[in-house]
């Protein structure tokens, strides 16, 4: 369960999202510059709302009249960027475990031997991520967010900068994730394609602003309606 | 086949330990600066930045002779610092590391400041939503990152150290066994009669301690660069 009203104001551009779905993977859909990326970094702790509240499984991650903002690392909100940036210091495995190495063991419940098979990081392990192509890079991104343990996985664009065969790829990949680790995912994308691939339910946003919520049919009737 | 008289060498070890003291004493407080210059926003930063880069463009001998006003026996520093903790700068070799300390440090601020403003900020940011604190963070993501400015800023500061004339005799004098560094010693063979050689074979061991010094700093900072590319195409 995602829970999400907030406002900002950056620079000429105003936010203003309130929303609130239960589903395995929601889409936050919409053109760019609608607000996508600004949603998703308020979950993650890494920007901060002018005012509002954010609430994950009835968890409460942010609330600006009760002076409540969790910090990113201990809000357990796995993030995975557009540009995997993986650590360039560090090679694949040592990228795979920062996360899990700072989470108590008590909470560790995604395992390294899961993910690297879950993702077909095996023969990667050794590698630096300046070696790696576009798609292994965000294979890893993935792995190394899910190793931290999160209770939510956050996905910014992850296929935008692969080619069509690199995102097909990718998309099998999350497919498993879902299926078989059962962590809630908020799947950021303005392609109505994959959207409709992956999410159970939509949150359609446009300047801003949350337009339309719902499963991933009404997507397909606002698509048509505008 | 060129060796070293006893005296030479210990000319030697000493401007070693003066500019290798310097530079690990400077070395936190650098990054500490580099650090705020580069990253945060506060009232005098301006100020700040002019005061960190003013050894670099005062006369050395201006240098030295502030440190000794300060931290000399009568200075308000050097007064104190002598009755609490009975530490004394003044006519020290400890004194000639902080002169050069002082005289390298716009160097090495500098090369650690660009290389922290060239880190891709949002790599500190996974690692934030990966668990890490921000101290913990700064220690596993920037400072690794940094690397090749700090490098190239200790290596610079070395150099630099190494070189030291002006603030150092202004400040502690020109004394054999304590202070006489390398560039102390030529200057001083080249101000008695016949000293010409000893100067000679001085600054033969300055020209070769400088090139190793560029040649380390060199292969450092490639090899730390290589290992630390940035991952996007």
């Amino acid at each position: 369960m995602i829970d999400v009203d907030i406002a900002q104001r950056i620079g000429r551009f105003a936010l203003d999202v309130k929303f609130s779905v239960d589903a395995p993977v929601v889409g936050l859909f919409g053109p760019s510059g609608s607000g996508k990326t600004s949603v998703v970094n308020a979950i993650a702790g890494v920007q901060r709302p002018d005012r509002g509240t954010i609430r994950v499984n009835g968890e409460v991650l942010f609330d600006s009249v009760k002076r409540i903002d969790v910090r990113p690392e201990h809000r357990r909100v796995g993030y995975v960027f557009q540009d995997a940036l993986l650590f360039p210091h560090l090679d694949v495995s040592a990228n795979l475990t920062y996360g899990q190495r700072l989470r108590a063991s008590s909470q560790r419940v995604i395992h390294e031997d899961h993910v690297v098979e879950l993702l077909g990081l095996a023969a990667l392990l050794d590698r630096r991520p300046r070696t790696l192509s576009g798609g292994e890079r965000q294979r890893v991104a993935i792995g190394r967010a899910l190793l931290a343990q999160p209770r939510i996985l956050l996905m910014d664009e992850p296929l935008a900068s692969l080619d069509q065969a690199r995102k097909l790829e990718i998309l099998d990949y999350i497919e498993r994730l879902r299926d078989d680790l059962h962590i809630p995912i908020v799947y950021v994308s303005h392609s109505a394609e994959e959207v409709k691939r992956l999410a159970d339910a939509v949150v359609l946003l446009s300047q801003g602003r949350c337009v339309a919520v719902g499963d991933v049919d009404a997507l397909a009737r606002c698509n048509t309606d505008s | 086949m060129f060796s070293l008289s006893p005296e030479e060498l210990q000319i030697l070890t000493l401007s070693l330990r003066v500019a290798s003291v310097s530079v690990l004493a400077s070395l936190p407080i650098a990054i500490l600066v580099a650090l705020l210059l580069a990253r945060a926003d506060f009232p005098g930063k301006t100020l700040v930045d002019a005061l960190v880069h003013l050894p670099l463009v005062l006369p050395p001998v201006v240098v030295g002779f502030g440190l000794l006003a300060l931290l000399g026996r009568r200075g308000p520093i050097g007064t104190v610092l002598d009755e609490c903790c009975g530490i004394v700068f003044a006519f020290r070799w400890t004194g000639a590391a902080v002169a050069s300390a002082l005289m390298g440090f716009p160097l090495m601020v500098r090369a650690i400041r660009l290389s922290i403003e060239a880190i891709d900020r949002r790599y500190e940011i996974a690692a934030r939503t990966l668990g890490g604190s921000s101290l913990w963070v700064f220690a596993s993501i920037t400072l690794p990152l940094a690397l090749p400015g700090i490098v190239t800023g200790t290596l610079l500061s070395f150099a630099r150290g190494l070189g030291e004339f002006g603030a150092t005799i202004t400040f502690v004098s020109n004394i054999p066994g304590e202070t006489q560094t390398l560039p102390l010693a030529i200057y001083t063979f080249t101000q008695v009669p016949g000293g010409d050689a000893q100067a000679i074979r001085l600054s033969i061991v300055a020209v070769v301690l400088s090139v190793a010094a560029l040649a380390g700093s060199e292969w450092l900072t490639r090899r730390a660069s290589q290992a630390h590319r940035d991952d996007r195409r």
